[in-house]
């Protein structure tokens, strides 16, 4: 039943097919980017005459520089903290057999399951009292409360399955305790924070809602903001707005293309848990 | 963990809380008005729409997403020659930002757009309208952008699913004259539970969240006709300042998600406790 025969083939086509499908809108994404607003022929036809005149224009126009900046520095930042928090909250939740690691456990659990929607409108409220509305780092300080508990959840689990004989004998051979996290503990986590990297740093990434909050009205933006004003902005210059999108995917793009192992494995992992 | 009571719990308390009241959103004095908000909900043919809306779009994601998903799983995890190459290419759409998907959508399903075209090249020109801007069909649209985002993503959980079983059972069953439906049924069907259950978790309840894409897609429009809980939610309080109107929405979309995914769970874990 392991044999590459006529039916492998057909099968082999078929999934071709799928996968043509499926790249088709990507297609036709790069074509009307390359197109001149002068040619009005159907979009699905190659471009006669590709420019490169809209990448140009969408970049000045919709001040993407600026939104990619912002968006790599509230990523790199939270991910970063989060990960580093979730690791060192994880370790004496994991270790500790206390009843109260149950219970908190428990409200982390709650805290998954209320929809964001429920707590946005009055911490806007809080935000604005705080004067925070419109600045990055209440983004960071958002996305750092809200990931946190979900990644300390996943280390949590990893963390249990790994026995503790490896930090008993650093404690005593005289480490410290941090001595034995950093050195012992945190390098054979590094599937789950592979994991975890990968799952915070794309939603924080492609995050719409949270951002359009609590930026808007102001003159930072990230990614995904910059481009919805810009879709307002040239409501029918599909081609300048197509330029603007094909600027905003190639960032993803090229990283999960490079890493494409560690992020399928990533998603596919950290959700068996 | 205070930075999280901070973001997540003291403001969901709070919203419980003016979901009771008339509170506009800037007013720092506002009544509570008991039930009035819910009430108010029953009366209001735009919210019972965007309900139903919700839970149309999460069972029909749910369903045509995972059921792709599967097929693809199915396919890919063979012995055909570009099996590494598809799972990359089918889970690429994944990770591009939503929004960039559903503005890239607006325009290919548009009157004069790629898909319409294609349609026209291959003559189907019966079947070509404004796929967005039909009120039948629309939500219909939202869902089939969904799928093609997020297919890749089931069928990447699937296939850790099936790797996880181990090749002997199905040489057995093989050798016990098992063919390859009833392999699938009896072998596979039963051991793919545990994967099954974390992509119905995901879509429905990404299904019922939903706002970027409706957002960016149709704004809910045309008419009400794609308003969801989460799109009513974001309008009733950033264009009506009615507040406490949208956060009691925002309560019935916690319900429903409660509701929905502890049903679920108690449901799958009994069926994979039963299969296993």
């Amino acid at each position: 039943m392991n044999r590459y025969g006529w039916r492998t083939g057909v099968l082999e086509l078929a999934m071709i097919a799928v996968a043509l499908i499926v790249g088709f809108p990507l297609y036709v994404l790069i074509n009307l980017s390359l197109r001149p607003t002068s040619d009005t022929s159907s979009p699905i036809i190659p471009t006669t005459s590709p420019t490169l005149d809209n990448f140009a224009a969408a970049w000045q126009e919709g001040d993407l520089g600026n939104a990619l900046i912002n968006s790599v520095l509230v990523t790199v930042v939270s991910v970063v903290l989060v990960l580093a928090v979730s690791a060192m909250a994880a370790y004496p939740l994991a270790r500790a057999t206390a009843a109260w690691s149950k219970g908190m456990f428990l409200l982390i659990l709650l805290g998954l399951m209320l929809p964001f929607q429920l707590a946005s409108l009055p911490l806007y409220q809080t935000m604005r009292d705080l004067g925070l509305l419109g600045s990055v780092g209440a983004l960071v300080l958002f996305y750092v409360g809200l990931q946190v508990p979900f990644t300390t959840f996943l280390y949590v689990g990893f963390l249990r399955s790994l026995p503790p004989d490896f930090e008993d004998a650093a404690l005593i051979d005289g480490s410290t305790p941090w001595q034995a996290f950093r050195y012992i503990v945190f390098p054979m986590l590094k599937p789950i924070t592979v994991t975890a990297l990968v799952l915070n740093a794309i939603s924080i990434w492609n995050d719409f809602f949270t951002p359009l909050l609590y930026l808007s009205g102001s003159d930072q933006q990230t990614v995904p903001v910059a481009l919805s004003g810009f879709v307002g902005q040239f409501v029918t210059d599909w081609n300048l707005i197509f330029a603007a999108l094909v600027i905003s995917i190639v960032p993803i793009l090229a990283v999960y293309f490079a890493l494409q192992r560690s992020i399928i494995n990533g998603f596919a992992g950290g959700l068996k848990g | 963990m205070a930075l999280f009571a901070f973001i997540v719990l003291v403001p969901s308390a709070r919203g419980v809380y003016y979901a009771f009241t008339d509170w506009d959103g800037l007013d720092p004095d506002h009544a509570v008005i008991g039930l009035d908000n819910f009430s108010a909900m029953l009366d209001d043919p735009d919210a019972l729409q965007a309900i139903w809306h919700t839970l149309l779009i999460a069972v029909a994601i749910t369903v045509i997403q995972n059921g792709i998903g599967l097929l693809l799983a199915l396919g890919v995890n063979t012995v055909i020659k570009s099996r590494n190459v598809l799972r990359v290419f089918l889970f690429a759409p994944a990770v591009i930002t939503p929004i960039v998907t559903a503005y890239l959508w607006r325009n290919l399903l548009g009157p004069e757009g790629a898909v319409n075209s294609l349609l026209g090249a291959v003559g189907l020109d019966s079947l070509q309208q404004d796929w967005l801007g039909n009120p039948e069909v629309a939500l219909w649209s939202i869902v089939g952008v969904i799928v093609w985002q997020f297919a890749g993503y089931s069928m990447v959980i699937f296939v850790a699913g099936l790797q996880s079983i181990p090749k002997e059972i199905y040489e057995a069953a093989s050798i016990d004259g098992g063919g390859a439906f009833r392999r699938f049924w009896s072998v596979t069907r039963p051991l793919l539970a545990p994967a099954l259950t974390i992509n119905l978790m995901l879509s429905i309840i990404g299904g019922i969240k939903l706002f970027d894409q409706v957002y960016a897609l149709t704004g809910g429009g045309p008419g009400h006709a794609t308003d969801t809980i989460s799109t009513l939610i974001y309008k009733d309080a950033f264009t009506l300042g009615e507040f406490g109107y949208s956060i009691a929405l925002a309560v019935v979309l916690t319900i429903i998600v409660a509701v929905v995914s502890s049903g679920q769970y108690v449901f799958l874990a009994r069926n994979e406790r039963s299969a296993s």
